[in-house]
């Protein structure tokens, strides 16, 4: 960093630090590495207090990396617009790379994407076939589950969510090799994103040991499923999946193109955005529908309305739900699942007046944008009716309104995470009441990796209904 | 009402030509949606109103004529 991008960097306001980064409390690895410690164990309060102290552009530190985190409408705006050669998204993440594996890329760029969401899986005229396939993943989830019992809500729905991102992702022969065990590994997977990545991702750490020890067991997983394949000798074009295809790949020498460990990369990349996403998402959608007795009634009347005549959730969980759609909404608008969205500054840039050097992340941060008070009046208050007509606060406040990112990369899934959201409580609300197992201020979120989770004991009773 | 697209932020999900086609196009040449009809009338305002709502980008939005 140049004495220049020193002076341009002491512009913008530092956020205060509460905790000492020297202190005997912090792991040995990360002393000395500034707002790290904090983020690793309270990010919201640190990502809150930047806006407070600092208003819509402010700084932190993450060991050598300066973090600008910006907010509010218009910053929000130039951060999203701005095209991928001047930020980054790919290098802001080093938490995912010994995830993915060296060479699975990140993100493909909106060029790539736009290509992929033309050819593949997450086509328009592909929805009505996923929403089949999710609505009967989740009657396959509830069908043992006689007339009343408890769940514990992390478990259900990072499994269900396995089961319905596999299988609309690569392909129902391949999810149908899978059980609770790939879903378990995965977690682990997930949850192998502690801050420390930002010094060394590859940290002597028990979380990153789990990481890659779950790692290895899905490449053998994989690996038996290939094994199985080769085994069982071409199939008839329409129950290829896209496993038969990358394996059917082969080099000039005959030597094939992936190895089980690159597969695994491949098919764990495509699943992650969609998993905990989606799974805590649902979680949220419950928990707050439990807290809000009045909106669960609503929602509950809607699809018993919606569904009287007999007609199928494949059909409808692709068309309008309003009030379910509204809390869904609302869901995502308080219970963001990224708390933060990264790019590594390639050249310098321009924003509100100062310029951002080279080398520098710039953030934005959904959880804090999604509670401005001035866009979202009583904003830390889950209220649906924001959506309604004509309110419509999310359209209003389509720069601040960001639990799906925004501009050229705001999420490519979300309209699929949307209609398996809407298939997934059809079926479940219609067949069941749900009812809190432990105090309703009891459920809470885990912050301290970098992919948040519902902190367990997260459980809940259902009851069959009679109707 | 006025239809205003952002193709700086179009991902070419193509959801608006679904529900409504003659104010909808798209341009193949650089995969984003093209406006057939910038001023729909009054009777289009549903689907064009479910169109911006549903858009997986959040690219379009309606502005209302200030003479109306």
């Amino acid at each position: 960093m140049t004495a220049t991008d020193v002076h341009l960097l002491a512009e913008i306001p530092e956020v205060s630090s509460v905790v000492d980064d020297e202190s005997a409390s912090v792991p040995e690895i990360i002393r000395g590495t500034g707002h790290l410690p904090e983020m690793r164990v309270d990010p919201i309060s640190l990502f809150t207090r930047v806006r407070e102290e600092c208003g819509d552009v402010g700084r932190f530190r993450l060991a050598d990396k300066n973090v600008v985190m910006v907010s509010g409408a218009e910053a929000n705006e130039a951060f999203f617009r701005a095209p991928d050669d001047v930020l980054d998204q790919a290098a802001a993440y080093p938490f995912m790379t010994p995830i993915f594996g060296e060479g699975v890329v990140f993100d493909a760029s909106p060029e790539e994407r736009q290509q992929m969401l033309k050819n593949q899986a997450l086509r328009g005229d592909m929805m009505r076939g996923h929403a089949q396939t999710i609505e009967a993943e989740i009657r396959r989830m509830v069908a043992d589950w006689g007339d009343e019992g408890e769940i514990d809500l992390l478990d259900f729905f990072a499994e269900l969510t396995i089961y319905t991102t596999s299988s609309c992702l690569v392909g129902k022969p391949f999810r149908d090799e899978l059980d609770s065990s790939f879903a378990q590994h995965y977690h682990e997977l997930e949850h192998g994103t502690d801050a420390i990545a930002y010094v060394d991702p590859y940290a002597d750490i028990e979380s990153f040991r789990l990481r890659d020890a779950a790692r290895e067991k899905l490449v053998t997983l994989v690996q038996q499923i290939i094994d199985r394949r080769h085994a069982r000798g071409t199939v008839a074009r329409e129950d290829r999946d896209l496993l038969d295809v990358l394996i059917s790949l082969k080099n000039e020498d005959g030597t094939p193109q992936f190895t089980a460990d690159v597969v695994t990369g491949i098919f764990i990349s495509m699943m992650f955005a969609g998993h905990h996403t989606s799974s805590g998402t649902a979680s949220w959608a419950m928990i707050e529908l439990m807290r809000h007795p009045d909106v669960m009634a609503e929602v509950v009347a809607e699809l018993d309305e919606l569904y009287a005549d007999g007609s199928e959730v494949s059909f409808q969980a692709l068309r309008a739900i309003p009030t379910l759609e509204s809390a869904l909404k609302e869901t995502l608008r308080l219970h963001p699942p990224l708390i933060i969205l990264m790019r590594l500054v390639q050249e310098d840039f321009e924003l509100l007046g100062h310029t951002i050097p080279a080398g520098t992340v710039i953030a934005a941060s959904p959880r804090v944008s999604n509670r401005i008070e001035e866009d979202f009046p009583r904003a830390e208050e889950f209220d649906p009716d924001r959506y309604i007509d004509p309110r419509q606060e999310d359209l209003q406040n389509r720069w601040t309104w960001i639990p799906f990112g925004a501009g050229k990369h705001r999420c490519v899934g979300n309209a699929f995470a949307m209609m398996q959201m809407k298939a997934i409580f059809s079926v479940i609300l219609r067949d069941f009441e749900f009812t809190p197992a432990q105090p309703l201020d009891s459920y809470r979120d885990d912050f301290t990796k970098m992919v948040i989770q519902l902190e367990q004991p997260c459980r809940v009773t259902y009851r069959r209904r009679i109707r | 009402m006025r239809v205003v697209a952002d193709t700086d932020i179009c991902q070419a999900h193509q959801l608006c030509q679904g529900e409504a086609p003659d104010v909808f196009g798209f341009d193949e040449a650089h995969d984003v949606v093209m406006l057939l009809d910038e001023h729909p009338d009054e009777s289009r305002r549903a689907d064009v109103t479910t169109a911006v709502k549903y858009c997986p980008a959040f690219a379009l939005s309606i502005e209302e004529d200030p003479d109306v």
